[in-house]
């Protein structure tokens, strides 16, 4: 039983000055932990996302930050992170160290660190300036052959936190959507965060175990927090808020506005129930507007050998 | 003549240059609604390819992004995206691609990460995503990009993606660059091919109204100019219904 609140599960997992990795690609983006985050207060963290998104351009808002490391710097399908260039390109509201991959190099860092290996070749960077800059992006001779390939160092977080749609007590985890780099970050890291829109029985688990992606052994805690990824999405239970991520567009662009935003909506409420109720009150037919409609897959028959 | 946008002139001409490609790797934006357009016009067995994981979509909405959930369901597959960048566009199995980027040179070599210098940067862009891997994996590149002094230039500030690189064949071949590199940008005034030879950007044909000189007005290098220069085939009224009424009814792309 690793049930924890989200509250006691930050305090006890995540200490100033470690490296965490919260993925999910667009989908299951744990903004629930990311805002705990930053009300316990967290420092100097390495923050690891291969798309830091509007859930890293809040952390770094906030000055939670002192090194980013990604492959893309972008809030998809909306723009640029405001916070993340005025933090990189002014210093505000302090410093930030950057180290930057290609989305194969990030993919490719968490592989090796899951596998415990101590590199991992890739035909990457060739003809491209990255290496150039980043000099843990190396070319090595190819022992089996001519040539030379990229290489890429594993990447370990100290925390990975996976969002997903449900859990069993003791951490066992079923994805089905983008699963991005969920498995590998999560065998990267030496501490695991699930955090499950529902939890279910071990039964509901074992009727079908294709779709288990992490398993109870990586895992440390796991965090039952329904709408825990707003406003990113989980594929089946809501749609991403698209519009909160265009209001964010316009708030980040402003230092003044975008403090005052992050005063209301996460230093002015106690926890994500806080949030999601706060949310509601603003609109309140959020999750009409975010359901999807259904389309069940098919059950197959795992067969019965008994 | 129906009346078009250039936006609508960009996505059509991207859309046709896909004819007899089978399998696609598409990015977010202009690149997906052209991509979704050859679906229903000129490549029927289109197989769309996200690299967040997803192969075989069949978006039934404009996808906001490229992690939208619209492209998981009614898909013919979902894999890691480990899956995805080893086994499909690593291997080879990727036939065409689209990029955009905020600077191309006469080569077709791309800026995606930063205006000035990448330590001080004057203007910090998203960087590479994908988009070093599939320049050098995808077997043609197709550009989407509006024709700006300031996004045509001499020299790039950062090369995110490479194409032709210097121009030399042999260049990509000596670093082990499997794919054909840059084939076709597609802009909101005129179209480019790619000389076989030299690998110079070449104008190839021109959206009607549009002259060589505004061309090469917002081009910061002398322009290379094809000898068989035409007017572009503007986008026929079936184009433009599928665009404003089944793709993008809201007009979030086609602005």
């Amino acid at each position: 039983m690793k049930v924890l609140s989200m509250h006691d599960a930050i305090a006890k997992y995540i200490h100033d000055g470690e490296t965490i990795a919260i993925e999910g690609f667009t989908a299951f983006i744990c903004f629930a932990a990311a805002h705990e985050i930053i009300r316990q207060g967290r420092r100097d963290l390495t923050l690891c996302r291969m798309t830091p998104d509007m859930i890293y351009d809040q952390m770094v808002a906030v000055g939670c930050a002192r090194k980013l490391v990604f492959s893309y710097m972008g809030n998809p399908g909306v723009g640029p992170l405001f916070c993340i260039r005025r933090a990189v390109e002014k210093g505000i509201p302090k410093p930030l160290e950057i180290e930057e991959y290609s989305h194969f190099g990030s993919i490719c860092r968490y592989t090796a660190g899951a596998a415990r290996l101590p590199f991992f070749p890739l035909r990457s960077f060739v003809g491209a300036d990255l290496a150039k800059v980043n000099p843990n992006i190396k070319f090595v001779e190819n022992p089996y052959g001519e040539g030379r390939i990229a290489v890429v160092p594993p990447l370990n977080p100290d925390v990975t936190i996976i969002h997903a749609q449900r859990a069993d007590t003791n951490g066992n985890t079923q994805i089905w959507g983008i699963l991005g780099v969920q498995k590998e970050a999560a065998f990267a890291a030496k501490r695991v965060i699930v955090v499950v829109e529902e939890i279910v029985d071990e039964s509901v688990i074992r009727n079908d175990p294709n779709r288990t992606i992490i398993p109870s052994m990586v895992v440390d805690a796991v965090v039952h927090q329904p709408y825990g990824a707003h406003p990113s999405y989980v594929q089946g239970y809501y749609d991403r808020d698209n519009l909160a991520y265009l209001e964010w567009d316009r708030i980040s662009q402003d230092e003044a506005t975008t403090k005052a935003w992050l005063e209301e909506w996460v230093y002015g409420v106690k926890d994500w129930a806080s949030y999601l109720a706060k949310l509601e009150k603003k609109e309140k037919d959020i999750w009409i507007r975010l359901a999807p409609g259904n389309a069940p897959s098919q059950p197959v028959n795992y067969g019965l050998y008994s | 003549m129906t009346d078009y946008t250039p936006t609508e002139f960009m996505i059509t001409l991207s859309a046709r240059a896909l004819a007899g490609e089978r399998i696609v790797f598409v990015g977010v934006g202009l690149p997906n609604i052209a991509c979704n357009l050859a679906q229903r016009t000129v490549a029927p067995d289109l197989e769309l390819v996200y690299e967040s994981g997803v192969f075989g979509a069949r978006p039934s909405r404009l996808p906001l992004s490229i992690g939208d959930p619209t492209l998981i369901s009614g898909a013919t597959l979902v894999c890691s995206q480990a899956d995805l960048f080893m086994n499909y566009l690593q291997a080879g199995r990727v036939e065409a691609a689209f990029l955009g980027a905020a600077q191309i040179d006469r080569f077709g070599n791309l800026n995606s990460t930063v205006i000035g210098n990448y330590s001080k940067p004057k203007v910090r862009l998203p960087g590479s995503g994908g988009a070093c891997e599939i320049a050098i994996h995808a077997q043609k590149i197709f550009m989407i990009l509006r024709l700006k002094k300031r996004a045509f230039v001499e020299r790039l500030d950062f090369c995110t993606s490479p194409g032709h690189l210097k121009g030399d064949k042999r260049e990509r071949v000596a670093l082990d660059i499997p794919g054909a590199g840059p084939q076709l940008v597609v802009t909101d005034m005129a179209v480019f091919g790619f000389d076989k030879e030299s690998g110079e950007m070449t104008l190839n044909s021109l959206r009607p109204g549009v002259t060589v000189e505004q061309v090469q007005s917002e081009v910061s290098w002398s322009l290379k100019i094809s000898k068989d220069l035409k007017n572009a085939e503007p986008p026929t009224a079936e184009e433009l219904r599928i665009i404003r009424q089944d793709l993008d009814p809201q007009g979030i792309v086609n602005q």
